[in-house]
């Protein structure tokens, strides 16, 4: 186990280096003086900025200093408004996070029950139910799906916002950036007005993002379930006579879950790309949103910390799942078998 | 698989599962139901939604004369010496009370208003009453290149230095804490309208002061201070502007307890908005959602004619776009009619000259340039222009109400061009962008315009094509004559209207001759709104205004309450 984790450590440790080189690189690709592409700005005063607009320093060394700006939440200032990224992006990453947690645990929540009864069912009528419908789900472009959802349940019916997390009249204070945790600890008037419009707000994006993770997951675990009930030990369990309880809970049930964590872990780039796409049309202020605009008004430095926070939060998120499947499934872990 | 052991095994759990399933659809629909339930109480907090276009550059109107920054800035933040009756154009008392001119029209002499309050924010809180020195530090700003403030943020006082207002006054006096003295060089008769326009605002002289000795000049375009009737709350980018009402405000109107400006950039989606009611008023509707909005009962659309010219205008300093039979051919190739059904839906009158047709100062005997494709490729034979010569069309990209869809029309344009044997490329950049890159004069020609600020004819024509707004980047055409430029200029001396106006069908004349810019259309105005916002009419000069708009019925989002779905009901058509 031990092994595993210091593996596990070391291939993000080595990841996360890679992908802070290729943003330091990215500086001297962008046209302009790379300091400025870097930093946005050549007016900062912190010390590892100093030190890395220095001109007696060699790129090595300008490498490192970044490595120690980027540590001490030294990201440099955007181009477009003149602002501190750090404060900038600590105050929309919680709102991307928001949405693909709600998003994620809808799926899971949802998926895996009806994957269930679909691999209960294999091959019959509920299961082919399941599985066109997943299949239609699966395929559906998630920006269509958004702007159907806002053509219909904004538009025509009436029902929900269309667009932002709140009604911009309501003024919460920023204390997490979660905006049900902002709207509960607030001590705004009429909370529990504010807090309904939040979940009004998040109610579409949610939907457009949890659909093709639903649809997924539903899959997923509907192929296992069925891979599980074909195995030698549930025929044994059966023939042992065991109660169907107890072949459910101790047998299928286990087994069938081991490979839906890594599938999750694969899932989280689609699902970072769509809750993108999703916070452009509803114009979630996330940094989805956000990048996309940045990209619009070539601001570099916004570029690219954007990128590199985006994927090293990508990294770590699927480095831990892929590790925590790998401790509580070990058969998964090729290196155990060749010692053994 | 053995399908007795299946069987065996879903038939006990299927039950179950299903009971799982539908329990978490229950906990699904109950979440998504049960909070807009109508049973829980509370009211939405009251304010006005204002969806805009885009960001503001500033919080300043004298640094920009984009309609963007205007917006949110001239009426809502700031107020003038003079405002503008929005009924008659008449010039009335702002935080002027009252005003003297001399006889030999050079110096003006203004009575301030007393007890005019600053706002308090949470980042300045002023100490004294607005006063004479107040005025002289705004006025002074723009005017003098040595005051402290003229640089801070690179300011280039475009609206001022298009008018050459800075050559204009002699000097700015203060006669006691609340009486100024204003002496000109020469007689201006637009001068009382410019100091009425949404530029001429008055900044606290007191935060000027309190900014530099904290050696952050540069927040006074940003953390704007004013006397009107909000303040500045709070700007995110992209996302929203945030202003509360200013509750010392010198004039006793309502305000709404506050005012949000939404920055949604996509046309259709605020018009959706308006519809779901996200937003009480939305800018800059477009011609063809017009139609859909008067039809809705929950919408009110308000029509103006506008004091605006829509124009393409071609760039005089590049060959051989400098030659006058040139610039006519090219005009007359193009069908304007055709072009307003196409852009503008009838929502626009045909543009014979410069200035529309309410002007005083417009005549009607103006020779205008129909369509004639021989004759346009005749001509360009003559000035040399060969057969597949490539020029580009610039087509700004946002929506004005001078011009709809400048890309459409240049689409239209480029094939009317195609039919004379003329290679148009059409260029389109984001709004900042396009507009720096036309200051530097990159254009062959371009499709922009012009909304008046006051109703004095002279707003069209100096900041137009005169020489002196070529610099401050309003003169598109890049077209210097000088004896255009003294035309003007002496109209501007004259007070008599009949006087005047004889010297600006001259004027006129030489544009129809000249051909700089080929005038296209001037547009109707068109301001919706959510019926439920009494008070808020469109303002023909200049920028909106939020003083005195409210709403009745707060209904800040949709709800699901079964009354407000049959209300829907009824209205939907």
């Amino acid at each position: 186990m031990i092994t595993t984790l210091i593996r596990y450590f070391n291939l993000t440790f080595l990841t996360l280096l890679i992908l802070v080189m290729l943003s330091f690189g990215l500086a001297y690709f962008f046209p302009g003086d790379p300091i400025i592409n870097l930093m946005g700005t050549n007016k900062l005063d912190s010390q590892p900025f100093l030190m890395l607009s220095s001109q007696q320093t060699n790129i090595f060394m300008q490498f490192w200093y970044y490595v120690q700006a980027l540590l001490a939440g030294e990201w440099g200032v955007s181009f477009a408004t003149g602002k501190p990224l750090y404060q900038d992006i600590m105050r929309l990453l919680p709102a991307t996070l928001e949405l693909s947690i709600y998003a994620v645990t809808i799926a899971l929540i949802l998926g895996i029950p009806l994957g269930f009864l679909a691999g209960m069912n294999y091959h019959k009528k509920i299961d082919n139910i399941f599985m066109s419908s997943s299949m239609i789900m699966y395929s559906f472009p998630v920006f269509w799906l958004a702007l159907l959802l806002i053509l219909l349940i904004s538009l025509q019916a009436q029902w929900l916002p269309m667009s932002g997390r709140l009604s911009l009249l309501f003024n919460v204070p920023h204390y997490s950036g979660f905006i049900l945790v902002d709207i509960l600890v607030s001590d705004i008037e009429n909370k529990r007005f504010a807090f309904n419009n939040a979940v009004q707000h998040l109610i579409l994006p949610t939907l457009s993002v949890s659909f093709i993770a639903f649809a997924v997951f539903l899959r997923a675990t509907r192929r296992s379930v069925a891979d599980v009930l074909e195995t030698q030990y549930i025929k044994s369990a059966q023939t042992r006579g065991l109660p169907g309880k107890t072949i459910f809970f101790r047998h299928v049930l286990r087994n069938a879950l081991l490979p839906v964590l890594p599938i999750l872990a694969v899932q989280i780039s689609t699902l970072v790309t769509n809750v993108m796409i999703v916070e452009t049309i509803f114009s979630w202020p996330g940094i989805g949103d956000w990048l996309i605009q940045a990209i619009y008004e070539r601001d570099y430095p916004a570029i690219r910390t954007g990128m590199l926070l985006v994927s090293v939060v990508v990294v770590i998120i699927t480095m831990s799942l892929e590790c925590i499947s790998q401790l509580i499934d070990p058969t998964r872990d090729r290196f155990a078998y060749a010692r053994r | 698989m053995s399908e007795l052991a299946n069987r065996l095994i879903s038939f006990n759990y299927t039950a179950r599962l299903r009971l799982l399933v539908i329990f978490f659809v229950a906990i699904f629909v109950a979440l998504s139901t049960g909070c807009t339930d109508s049973s829980i109480s509370g009211t939405a907090p009251a304010g006005v939604i204002y969806c805009s276009e885009s960001n503001p550059s500033y919080f300043n109107p004298q640094l920009d004369t984009s309609s963007t920054t205007a917006d949110v800035s001239a009426h809502q933040i700031y107020s003038r010496l003079l405002e503008f009756d929005p009924s008659t154009g008449r010039i009335k008392p702002g935080l002027a009370s009252s005003w003297l001119v001399s006889d030999d029209g050079l110096t003006y002499t203004f009575q301030l208003r007393r007890n005019v309050k600053f706002h308090q924010t949470d980042y300045f809180t002023p100490s004294r009453n607005f006063n004479a020195d107040d005025v002289i530090f705004s006025f002074q700003r723009w005017l003098n290149d040595d005051h402290p403030y003229h640089d801070v943020n690179d300011a280039t006082y475009p609206y001022f230095s298009s008018l050459n207002l800075a050559h204009t006054i002699a000097s700015i006096d203060r006669i006691n804490g609340y009486r100024i003295e204003i002496k000109l060089f020469q007689r201006d008769s637009s001068f009382l309208a410019n100091l009425a326009t949404d530029f001429a605002v008055i900044l606290s002289q007191q935060y000027g002061e309190y900014l530099m000795l904290t050696k952050q000049p540069e927040r006074i375009d940003f953390y704007p201070i004013g006397t009107g009737p909000f303040r500045f709350d709070e700007y995110q980018k992209n996302q929203f502007i945030r202003l509360l009402p200013h509750l010392q405000y010198w004039k006793s109107v309502p305000l709404t307890e506050q005012l949000i400006y939404d920055i949604t950039p996509s046309s259709s989606i605020r018009f959706a908005k308006l519809r779901t009611g996200e937003c009480d008023s939305i800018a800059y509707p477009s011609q063809a959602e017009i139609t859909i909005m008067q039809a809705d009962p929950n919408i009110v659309v308000q029509e103006a004619p506008g004091l605006n010219v829509g124009f393409w205008a071609f760039n005089t300093a590049k060959p051989p776009f400098d030659q006058a039979d040139v610039r006519r051919g090219l005009a007359l190739a193009i069908d304007k009619n055709s072009i307003l059904d196409a852009v503008y839906f009838n929502s626009a009158s045909r543009a014979r000259s410069l200035i529309p047709p309410s002007s005083w100062a417009y005549n009607n005997d103006i020779k205008e340039i129909n369509y004639n494709p021989m004759r346009a490729r005749e001509l360009l034979d003559k000035a040399g222009i060969s057969k597949g010569f490539r020029m580009t069309i610039w087509a700004m990209p946002v929506v004005r109400a001078y011009n709809p869809d400048a890309l459409r029309m240049a689409q239209l344009i480029k094939s009317y061009l195609a039919a004379v044997d003329i290679d148009a490329t059409i260029v389109t950049y984001d709004w900042n962008t396009f507009r720096d890159k036309l200051n530097q004069g990159e254009h062959d020609s371009v499709l922009i315009g012009w909304s008046a600020d006051n109703g004095d004819p002279d707003n069209f024509y100096r900041p137009l094509l005169s020489c002196d707004a070529i610099p401050s980047g309003t003169n598109r055409a890049m077209w210097c004559n000088p004896e255009f430029d003294a035309l003007v200029n002496s109209a501007i001396k004259i007070s008599n209207e009949d006087k005047r106006a004889i010297l600006y069908a001259k004027a006129n004349n030489m544009i129809a001759k000249e051909i700089p810019l080929l005038p296209i259309a001037h547009a109707n105005r068109y301001q919706v709104k959510n019926a439920a916002l009494q008070g808020f009419s469109i303002n023909p000069y200049g920028s909106i205004r939020f003083e005195g708009v409210t709403k009745t019925v707060p209904l800040p989002t949709p709800s699901m309450t079964s009354s407000t779905v049959v209300v829907n009901d009824e209205v939907r058509p």
